[in-house]
């Protein structure tokens, strides 16, 4: 390869991840689902003929990294390249064909240069509601759960499947939302290959072969030069989650190799008979993101930088859930992940790992009016959900973060909002004192979240909520942050199921306290200074200062 | 320095300007204009020295960041020296600063305290709960401006509605003022939930305060920024709060500063918006200020397109260490409501605090002449945002500088003459370049000099392409047809590859393109925008409550700007932001200037449909629309400029000698002839490649471009059919 080949190569490589940007933003202005806008739980790629992915936006979160990776595969197996015409569109929300549960809608668009088709895009997005029990752990089986959307053409040389978008409005509470959202599925891949065309018109490129070959050869290299950078070994770790029926282990064992990483899963505990079970490719996932932030974060995600990460998931552990198991809040065992992972990278690199956090996002699900109360009902029916987080690990040289996702992308909505689109009001939503895990670094704070409906009416809470009855472990000395707390706000201190639906009676308010993150390091060699500021700010009580790191003031 | 034909007329209008002219000068209407930026401050000068001809003087000092007026101070005198003006005579002084952004970028405001809804004081802490980048473990997000310690709860709470839960306590109010004084406290922010729905709490918190507190300035949230989102909105009132101490005492110093100096011209101040306000208004909303630089730079693109009747632009001003751009059609930079200053992200987004306040919708990026390459793990070559700054400055400055930045890499590439660079004033040291390039790039992809310092300005120019790809998807706007105007140090070297990178065949380097900020806030107008939350939807629209809110909103505007319009004519705009019931983003729609009637309700619901469909291809059937804020702007006219006239070909004069100079699109190097701006008349045309060369900066233009003279002195580049 020449000189200016090769520039032109990296430029070309910049281009593609500034096309699925542009795709993943596009998602994000034209979509409905507040989980999409909001949250930003999306993923958009773009892929070679073979289904193998070139580019990712960095827009998204985790869950969908090679979740999505591996569903073009699929769609390519049921509907070979050769049949794909301009202007056709493929959907599936299958969670062995998709990205693990029924509420990520896949959409697949083949792309067109100069009259052949080059490449395919590839968007996924977690949608509002897809019918059935609606997101939350009660269902015993995947039926249950909602609409089953196999892989079908939503649109057919241009032309929309009027009798999909039937099934689809009739099968949902918001048909509204789902279709507009499937609408801005189509859109967003549509824009992402203008774009392509652009610029293949622009470098005379005939196809992206010589490209892929390019960026996976030097991604490739890259993710095995940082490999080969880790002491070889093999290292284990386990992790207790609260489970929903009974406690599940987690459990790996890492072998560094000199060109890759392989996870074993065995010893993880069996299936659930409840949604909390996790599809492989959602396992992949997460342990992938959690090796990789560690390992490699700053090569981008493409078929060849992830190949080197491998998973041995035996069947029938939670973590390789088949056919019909219910999935739908996998999210609650699956984002422990990057915790494993991490535990066992402690063996091979402790100065690049961090402590256990709340990890688990902290969403509650809020239902009210006649869905719960029948005609007793106070308030009009509403069906709400916010994006919540407890506090992450402490890290080798900093504190942990406060109230932040970790691993999970996701943002929250302002409590302004939340109030405007649903009778709920939000009493108290601030940091929750002493729960951050003592260390040289310590763990991120939690937080307290107390909320009621208007008027202190009755309504409803589907829980799914982890680490309270197993606190996130510190590392290397540090202590356990504070583990979760479900209940109400009565004077008992009424407890509730960290899993399920359940009734929040008339004049009582949910009380949820969100877990801190675990520390890292005898907490006695924290500077001192720091330890002050803590306690100035009303975030750690005197007594646990002097207790935890030895304080004299 | 700078003399061109310009029949802008004067901004603001006569009437301000007879005021503080002398009568039995020679100059009339002579109004100045400086800009603070972060290592220079331009100031410019204009005054009407014959019937219808303005005359330009510009002056560029070093910033004196320990006090600001100082250089201010220099730089005036400095452009009244060179006109001959005394200060009495000006009749208006314009000013735009950075001092607000660099005390949030430094932390060096005031000892700030926020009251706030009890159970909420962590709202500043927790943002939107989110990282800006995925990977990196080590992220750090931005500070709240206010510590914990200093965050207080007061019992109070309202619903969405504006009615209230729970009054406020006003002893547990008062019960703070020990510790606010103990604190040393200097500034206070209120902000309670859904206060810009109901201000009845806020402003009794404020009452209390300015009585037990007196001389602390207290900012209300429902004054700063009443619109919903806690989080943007108490931040924005946190920073108000946070520069006000600063600001006030700096504008002290300044205006007695400009009076010791005999200047008794009115002052107004650029805002963020790209209007200008009254010393009062900008004492009492300091945050609206943050921006003011880059407003000015856009005014001024826009203002050289009216000249030149060029209703589509791109504004590109390249400096030393950021790049931004902005599109503005019909002669109006597009106005946004959201803000993010003091990123600690390499100019991520997210990465900094939000502000909700008028702004003029831009991109800046990290992309300067004085930003670093280097190769990443996957050995890409990589460009900022990370700059070498002004010292030690690019390994080119002969000043210690190792690594190869922009500069360096467009020494190498032929482009400048390295004895005569910035005006001769700088020795260009090559070996010192060559060294840093093949450190950091050649070596490690086996590209020697010229090569690498191509591949590190392909690199550069595609991010600022990419930059502006995303501008124009956001924005809903495409690049056909569409000229770019370029300028600051960078822009007319980097125009042509740009342009050819997103496919625009026009460039216009205007003339004063190292001091655009200061020329265009001469070109601004006095004007104020109040932004307002109410929600209302369609299928239920509120037409009494809307019209009510309008109404005040207008008064509050026109007031504002009355102030320092001197009672020229002034025009308002209405602007409803609009989504589909679910959606998370808004579409501004135009609204009648006049009481909204039933029929109104309609046309407005029927425009926001057209709207959408041209942002995202199709309206989506079925759905209601619901109003979220509404924004007022009164703006004294601008009035219209005569297009330029078509000006006869002229010679072209000889080059003044060739450059070898290496092609970035191809690779090939060549002879390329430079010529000498200064000696290029208007009319005279010279083909590409070559290079015109002046003190501050060089316009390349590149294979396939010409440049042609036009009668305002502006080098216009076209790419002849490819």
């Amino acid at each position: 390869m020449d000189a200016l080949d090769l520039i032109q190569r990296q430029i070309q490589w910049n281009r593609l991840i500034a096309v699925v940007e542009e795709q993943a933003q596009t998602m994000i202005r034209t979509a409905f689902s507040t989980t999409v806008r909001e949250a930003g739980d999306l993923s958009a790629g773009i892929f070679d003929l073979q289904g193998r992915m070139l580019a990712q936006a960095v827009t998204g979160t985790p869950g969908h990294v090679n979740s999505m990776m591996e569903s073009v595969g699929h769609f390519l197996a049921k509907f070979p390249a050769a049949t794909m015409q301009p202007g056709d569109h493929y959907i599936t929300n299958d969670p062995w064909l998709g990205t693990g549960h029924l509420h990520d809608l896949t959409v697949v668009t083949p792309a067109f240069h100069a009259g052949r088709m080059v490449g395919l895009f590839a968007n996924t997005a977690h949608i509002i509601d897809i019918g059935g029990l609606g997101m939350g752990p009660e269902g015993r089986s995947v039926f249950e759960e909602g609409l089953y959307i196999p892989i079908v053409k939503c649109f057919d040389r241009g032309t929309a499947n009027e009798t999909f978008f039937d099934f689809i409005r009739a099968g949902s509470r918001t048909p509204v939302e789902l279709e507009g959202d499937i609408y801005s599925l189509c859109a967003c891949n549509d824009a992402g290959a203008r774009r392509l065309t652009e610029m293949m018109g622009e470098y005379r490129m005939e196809g992206l072969d010589e490209l892929a070959a390019f960026i996976f050869d030097s991604s490739l290299k890259a993710t095995v030069a940082e490999i080969a950078k880790l002491p070889p070994g093999t290292h284990h770790a386990e992790i207790r989650s609260d489970g929903y029926e009974a406690p599940v282990t987690l459990k790996a064992a890492m072998t560094i190799g000199a060109d890759a990483i392989t996870v074993d899963f065995a010893g993880t505990s069996g299936l659930s008979t409840r949604g909390i079970n996790v599809p492989a490719a959602y396992c992949r996932a997460y342990s992938c993101f959690g090796i990789k932030c560690v390992v490699a974060p700053e090569i981008p995600n493409n078929w060849a930088s992830l190949a080197p990460f491998r998973m041995q998931i035996p069947e029938g552990c939670i973590l390789n859930a088949p056919h019909p198991y219910p999935v739908s809040v996998r999210h609650v065992v699956g984002q422990l992940l990057p915790d494993l992972m991490m535990g066992c990278l402690a063996g091979a690199v402790p100065e690049r790992v961090n402590a256990e956090g709340a990890s688990a996002l902290w969403n509650p699900p809020l239902r009210g009016g006649a869905q719960v109360s029948g005609q007793a009902a106070e308030v009009e029916d509403f069906e709400v959900i916010t994006f919540n987080s407890g506090g992450t690990g402490a890290r080798p040289t900093k504190d942990g973060l406060d109230g932040i996702a970790f691993p999970s992308g996701v943002r929250t909505m302002p409590v302004e909002a939340t109030e405007n689109v649903a009778p709920v009001i939000f009493w108290r939503k601030e940091l929750r004192p002493d729960s951050g895990g003592a260390g040289a670094t310590r763990g991120g704070f939690g937080q307290v979240m107390e909320i009621g409906a208007k008027g202190d009416a009755e309504f409803a809470v589907n829980a799914i909520f982890d680490r309270v009855a197993n606190a996130p472990k510190g590392r290397f000395g540090g202590g356990e942050g504070a583990p979760g707390w479900v209940g109400l706000d009565d004077p008992n201190g009424t407890v509730l199921r960290t899993k399920g639906f359940q009734v929040v009676p008339k004049g009582r308010h949910l009380l949820l306290k969100l877990p801190g993150g675990g520390g890292m390091g005898d907490p006695k060699q924290r500077d001192p200074a720091l330890v002050a500021q803590d306690v100035a700010d009303g975030l750690l009580a005197r007594e646990a200062a002097r207790r935890d790191y030895g304080w004299e003031g | 320095m700078v003399s061109a034909m310009d029949r802008m007329s004067a901004q603001p209008p006569a009437a301000a300007s007879s005021e503080g002219v002398n009568p039995s000068s020679q100059f009339r209407d002579a109004r100045l204009a400086a800009d603070i930026g972060g290592t220079f401050t331009d100031v410019a000068l204009e005054a009407l020295v014959a019937e219808d001809r303005h005359e330009r003087w510009t002056a560029k000092v070093l910033t004196t960041p320990h006090a600001p007026e100082l250089g201010v101070l220099e730089g005036v005198r400095t452009v009244l020296a060179k006109a001959g003006i005394a200060a009495g005579d000006v009749a208006l002084m314009i000013h735009g600063t950075t001092l607000a952004t660099n005390a949030l970028i430094e932390r060096k405001g005031a000892r700030t305290a926020l009251l706030t809804t009890e159970g909420f004081r962590d709202v500043l802490a927790l943002g939107n709960e989110s990282r800006y980048d995925q990977y990196d473990l080590n992220i750090e997000l931005a500070k709240p401006l206010v510590p914990r310690k200093w965050r207080l709860p007061v019992p109070e709470r309202l619903d969405n509605t504006g009615t209230v839960l729970l009054p406020l306590d006003e002893a547990a109010l008062r019960a703070l003022v020990p510790l606010l004084k103990d604190e040393g406290i200097e500034a206070l922010a209120v902000g309670f939930l859904h206060g810009f729905v109901n201000p009845v709490h806020e402003r009794r918190a404020g009452a209390i305060l300015a009585e037990e507190l007196p001389g602390v300035p207290v900012s209300l949230s429902c004054e700063v920024s009443p619109e919903m989102r806690e989080w943007e909105r108490f931040s924005t009132t946190v920073a108000n709060a946070y520069v006000q101490p600063l600001m006030a005492s700096y504008l002290g110093r300044l205006e007695a500063g400009l009076r010791q100096m005999g200047m008794a011209a009115p002052l107004f101040f650029m805002l963020s918006g790209g209007g200008l306000t009254t010393v009062a208004t900008a004492a009492r909303f300091p945050i609206r200020l943050v921006e003011s630089g880059p407003a000015g730079g856009a005014i001024f693109s826009a203002h050289v397109a009216r000249q030149r009747g060029w209703g589509k632009v791109l504004s590109f001003d390249m400096g030393g260490t950021t790049a931004k751009v902005c599109l503005i059609d019909g002669y109006a930079p597009q106005a946004s409501r959201s803000f993010e200053v003091a990123r600690v992200g390499r100019f991520r987004k997210g990465s900094g605090l939000p502000l909700r306040i008028p702004v003029i919708e831009m991109v800046e990026i990290g992309a300067g002449g004085g930003s670093l390459a280097h190769l990443d793990g996957m050995g890409r070559i990589q460009v900022g945002p990370e700059s070498a700054g002004a010292d030690p400055g690019p390994a080119c400055y002969g000043r210690g500088g190792a690594k190869p930045a922009v500069t360096d890499a467009n020494l190498l590439l032929g482009r400048y003459d390295p004895v005569s660079f910035a005006g001769g004033s700088m020795r260009l040291d090559v070996p010192a370049a060559e060294a840093a390039m093949a450190r950091a790039i050649g070596k490690g992809l086996g590209l020697e000099g010229g090569m690498a310092a191509l591949g590190v300005v392909e690199v550069v120019d595609e991010n600022m392409a990419n930059a502006a790809r995303v501008h124009a998807i956001e924005s809903a706007k495409s690049y056909e047809g569409r000229a770019i105007i370029a300028f600051g140090g960078g822009g007319p070297v980097h125009g042509c590859r740009v342009a050819e990178k997103i496919g625009v065949d026009r460039i216009l380097v205007p003339s004063g393109a190292g001091v655009g900020s200061a020329i265009g806030f001469l070109r601004a107008p006095v004007g104020y925008e109040v932004v307002k939350s109410l929600y209302t939807r369609f299928a239920r629209f509120d037409l009494d409550g809307v019209n009510a809110l309008l109404a005040a909103m207008s008064e509050e505007a026109t007031r504002t700007v009355a102030e320092g319009s001197f009672g020229a004519p002034t025009e308002e705009r209405r602007i409803a932001y609009m989504r589909y019931v679910g959606q998370g983003h808004e579409i501004a729609v135009a609204l009648p200037v006049r009481a909204l009637v039933d029929g109104d309700v309609a046309a407005i619901r029927a425009e926001y449909d057209r709207e959408y469909a041209r942002f995202y291809d199709r309206p989506v059937p079925g759905s209601d629309v619901e109003v979220l804020s509404f924004a007022v702007t009164v703006a004294t006219v601008v009035e219209a400029v005569e297009p330029a006239a078509e000006i006869a070909d002229a010679p072209a004069p000889a080059p003044v000698r060739v450059q070898r100079v290496r092609d970035t699109a191809t690779g090939e190097v060549a002879d390329w002839a430079i010529y000498d701006r200064a000696a290029m008349p208007p009319g005279c045309r010279v083909a590409g490649p070559c290079i015109v060369a002046e003190a501050e900066t060089s316009t390349l233009v590149g294979p396939g471009w010409a440049c042609r003279v036009d009668g305002l002195g502006y080098l216009e580049l076209n790419r002849e059919a490819a």
